[in-house]
């Protein structure tokens, strides 16, 4: 999974062209924490058909409120610089992941 | 679906991470089945100064990932996969998941509870934009913005004088006009200088264009309801909810006996149908910590161990 802040997130996810994954976590955030093995695991397994990316929102705060993001864990799927579908804390499960993940390879 | 497992534990909180233990250790064969992410609403607590033995600066996630460990070093096995359906009568137990469908001789119900919600139109909607039930994971994104906490017990007064780290402003919406939290809570809360209250009140509405700027908001005892809008400088506020757990027992309704959405078990854990135990919130008992759960899930596992010699 490729790291990405608030000066990369722009060349990597919204100017990708393809369909990129964003896992936003934050530091104070455990649920985010406990999701992200989940998260590697699907990127081992889809990594070489959808491009997966984390960014950590206490470093860039501005840039996810931008995003709409005000609750963590989110997981989302951006295109041509769009967030096109995203997964909001509970709704944030490995099978839904994988589901959405699905739709878009 | 592939083997037979002894124990299909659902739920990786404490109590099914501790039967996951007792139950590897047994050398039973063993499936822990979370839906997301281990540790259940535990890892949603940054202090845990009350579970006996825990470490000075223990957090949910630590304890839970040594839990964690642990279950995994006695050999049993996890799977993330949503449950939705389960098949509990009969030898062979059966659980569908959204992933695959799974088979054991004996089951551990521990999926817990999970935040109650206020029940209000927009909720939903506005659940990550705005409003929270998590005050470390968002906190953070409401610097020097007015946030509001729901509710009166200690969660939702401790998280309040968590949030003023970061906020200009807490406001306590209560429908009570005196808080339930313990004293000692409740004199920090009063003491500090960004907290304020808003008595015998309760939240009926949440909504705003992209992100959570209007609630309205009813006096329980004149009925009167007011809106209350963001300063147009920050164009949006949060609301944290902390008013109690509902436990995830729809899957077993009208399957095993309950009480107020809580299952019934006798103090071996067992639910009325043999080879079927619950353990942790999820169980109708007098006091849900992390202490009473991990104990409920090494009596599961321990009963899952005779019933299956038997």
């Amino acid at each position: 999974m490729l790291t990405v802040d608030k000066e990369t997130f722009e060349a990597e996810v919204l100017q990708a062209g393809d369909y990129v994954l964003v896992d936003f976590f934050g530091d104070g955030c455990a649920p985010c924490a406990s999701l992200m093995p989940a998260v590697e695991a699907l990127s081992e397994k889809y990594g070489d058909k959808i491009k997966f990316t984390k960014l950590n929102t206490t470093q860039a705060r501005r840039l996810a409120i931008g995003q709409k993001i005000l609750g963590l864990p989110v997981i989302a799927i951006y295109k041509d610089g769009v967030k096109v579908e995203e997964l909001v804390k509970e709704d944030a499960t490995a099978a839904n992941i994988e589901s959405m993940i699905k739709k878009y390879i | 679906m592939s083997k037979l497992y002894d124990v299909i534990i659902i739920g990786a909180g404490p109590a099914g991470l501790s039967a996951g233990l007792y139950a590897g250790r047994a050398r039973l064969n063993t499936l822990i089945i979370e839906k997301a992410r281990e540790g259940g609403q535990i890892v949603n607590t940054a202090d845990i100064a009350n579970y006996p033995g825990s470490v000075e600066g223990e957090s949910g996630a630590s304890l839970i990932e040594r839990m964690k460990n642990q279950a995994k070093q006695f050999g049993a096995e996890t799977v993330y996969d949503t449950i939705i359906d389960a098949e509990l009568s009969g030898e062979i137990k059966t659980i569908k998941g959204l992933a695959d469908t799974y088979q054991a001789k004996t089951l551990i119900l521990a999926n817990g509870a999970q935040p109650a919600l206020i029940g209000c139109p927009g909720e939903k909607e506005f659940t990550g934009r705005g409003v929270s039930y998590c005050a470390t994971c968002d906190g953070a994104f409401f610097e020097d913005l007015e946030v509001y906490v729901v509710g009166g017990g200690d969660a939702a007064v401790e998280e309040a004088i968590f949030l003023t780290r970061y906020a200009r402003k807490v406001t306590i919406i209560h429908r009570r006009n005196e808080l339930r939290a313990s004293k000692s809570i409740q004199e920090k809360a009063m003491e500090n200088p960004k907290i304020e209250f808003m008595w015998d009140s309760v939240v009926k509405g949440l909504s705003g264009e992209e992100l959570l700027d209007t609630m309205i908001v009813e006096n329980v005892k004149t009925g009167e309801r007011r809106e209350v809008k963001a300063d147009a400088g920050d164009g949006m506020f949060g609301v944290f909810v902390f008013i109690g757990f509902k436990p995830q027992t729809q899957l077993y309704e009208g399957k095993l006996e309950m009480e107020n959405h809580y299952i019934l078990t006798d103090d071996n854990m067992r639910t009325g149908i043999p080879g079927v135990f619950a353990a942790g919130d999820i169980r109708a008992k007098s006091l849900r910590q992390v202490v009473t759960a991990t104990a409920d899930g090494a009596i599961a596992a321990t009963q899952a161990e005779k019933y299956l010699a038997e």
